[in-house]
């Protein structure tokens, strides 16, 4: 099962335990999209629309597109 | 701690804390919040800063200046070296530590501090801002303000919250990778910048050194480059071309959001400083001083404000932020789009012209004058600078 995102699906992958929490991807999310605590990041799937701006803008590529769809926190 | 505050300022880096500081040397009561455990850590930086600009605000302490510059050095994709030298010109911080002092001026001053408090909202009493929501220690918790103060940052969400158009278009956001690694062989006094495609294309890569042989190495590329390479393979290129060995002390990513101000930072019951108001100097990519700027006249206004018991008044604070420094930002950005967009054939001419003329003729100035010869039409926009 998928989390809803606003496009129906969520395919954007925030890599688990390689983040930096460093805001880039915060930064650019036009949807507001991301939550970033001290040391903790996740995606709000219903805000999400998948348009890949935090994944170009992460500086260590730990953002991927997962054409297969993301798994929601609870279920992975 | 209160239930309800004069200002609440949430995020306690240099623009924050300078906020929180001259609110409260109004008289009026001021909460600082910091989400992380330690004010200032993790360090995301280059630690590179003026002079004038932290002098200003605090009285230059060797325990958090890690080394005196009085050169740059700049590098042209074929190796040509251009310095120029300074004098006096700046430091390469400590931030950690400075960061802290910063914030105990702010304490000093009659603001109270909180950590590891995360704002993820905000209150509103008629469509005004009235206060913040936050999570401390597990628990969501609330506090009412009459004046919000955001200096949350490159990541800066609380001005979204508040209605404001905060978010940096993904190409105008630096993407940047910092390690500072050991062994580093470089002049202790000099600031080295590198230019070109394949070092950092629009843009550029930065050894700062650090005390004991270490420096800050890094780079930021656009959202726009990092579409096809990220900024860690930049610097992991570099790294194994010129210092395969060394060992690294600390690495951190981190964002720039390098573009002119905000076109509002303020409105009814908040206002925007530093990284999250945009007020970075776009040519340099430098913030700490002009957030430090941003973050006192944002601070003073708003205490006034509360005096005065004349909320509207902090809708002032654009127009003072823009003479004192935004409308330079805007000049300096269109600077940056000539000089960075420059193939390396230019910038390995201009490093070579440059070269040409005796030492100690050398000047920021005829650097530019040469940059020109090149592109004669950023002769407006630099004269600008000199005559604002
Ligand atoms: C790699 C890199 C190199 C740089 N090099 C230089 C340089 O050499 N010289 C220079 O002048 N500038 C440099 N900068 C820019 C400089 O670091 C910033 O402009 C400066 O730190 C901005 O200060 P600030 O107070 O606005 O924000 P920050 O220093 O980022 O502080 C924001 C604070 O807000 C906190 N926060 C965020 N969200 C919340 C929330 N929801 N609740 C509570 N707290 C929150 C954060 O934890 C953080 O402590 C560099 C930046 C990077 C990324
Ligand atoms: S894909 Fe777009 S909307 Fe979704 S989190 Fe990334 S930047 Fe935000
Ligand atoms: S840009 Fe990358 S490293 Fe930075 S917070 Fe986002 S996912 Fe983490």
């Amino acid at each position: 099962m998928y989390r809803q995102a606003k496009t129906g699906k969520l395919l954007i992958e925030i890599l688990p335990n390689k983040c930096d929490f460093c805001g880039c991807c915060v930064g650019v999310c036009p949807e507001d999209a991301i939550e970033l605590k001290e040391a903790e990041i996740y995606i709000i799937d219903e805000r999400c629309t998948n348009c890949s701006k935090c994944i170009w803008s992460c500086p260590i590529e730990v953002i991927k597109f997962n054409k297969e769809g993301v798994l929601s926190k609870s279920l992975a | 701690m209160k239930s309800d505050y004069d200002i609440i300022v949430v995020g306690a880096g240099p623009a924050g804390s300078m906020a929180a500081r001259f609110a409260a040397e109004k008289g009026v009561s001021v909460l600082m919040l910091e989400k992380d455990r330690d004010v200032g850590y993790p360090v995301r930086c280059g630690e590179a800063v003026s002079k004038a600009g932290v002098s200003e605000f605090i009285e230059p302490d060797e325990k958090w200046i890690s080394s005196h510059i009085n050169n740059f050095a700049l590098i042209s994709p074929d190796g040509t070296e251009a310095t120029i030298e300074f004098g006096d010109a700046g430091y390469v911080l400590e931030r950690r530590i400075f960061d802290y002092e910063l914030a105990k001026t702010a304490a000093k001053a009659g603001a109270e501090i909180l950590t590891r408090a995360y704002v993820n909202g905000l209150l509103f009493e008629n469509g005004v801002v009235s206060g913040v929501k936050y999570e401390y220690r597990g628990e969501q918790k609330q506090l009412s303000a009459k004046i919000v103060i955001a200096a949350d940052g490159v990541e800066s969400r609380v001005g979204r919250w508040a209605g404001l158009r905060t978010f940096t278009d993904f190409r105008e956001m630096e993407c940047c990778v910092q390690i500072t690694a050991s062994n580093i062989n470089v002049e202790k006094n000099t600031l080295y910048f590198y230019f070109g495609q394949n070092v950092a294309p629009g843009g550029y890569f930065w050894i700062f050194p650090k005390s004991n042989n270490a420096a800050n190495i890094g780079l930021g590329v656009s959202g726009m480059v990092g579409k096809k390479k990220s900024a860690l393979s930049f610097l992991n290129n570099f790294m194994s071309n010129n210092f395969p060995d060394s060992p690294i002390l600390t690495s951190i990513a981190g964002g720039v959001p390098s573009s002119i101000t905000l076109e509002k930072i303020s409105g009814p019951g908040i206002m925007l400083v530093g990284d999250a108001a945009r007020q970075v100097n776009p040519l340099s990519g430098g913030g700490i001083a002009s957030g430090m700027i941003g973050g006192s006249i944002a601070g003073r206004i708003a205490g006034e404000a509360i005096l005065r018991n004349n909320l509207s008044h902090i809708l002032s604070y654009d127009k003072e932020w823009h003479n004192r420094l935004g409308k330079r930002h805007e000049i300096f950005e269109r600077i940056k789009n000539g000089i960075y967009n420059f193939s390396d054939d230019k910038f390995n001419k201009i490093a070579q012209s440059f070269n040409s003329i005796p030492k100690d003729k050398r000047t920021l100035g005829r650097l530019f004058t040469t940059a020109l010869l090149n592109q004669p039409s950023l002769l407006v926009d630099i004269a600008k600078v000199f005559i604002i």
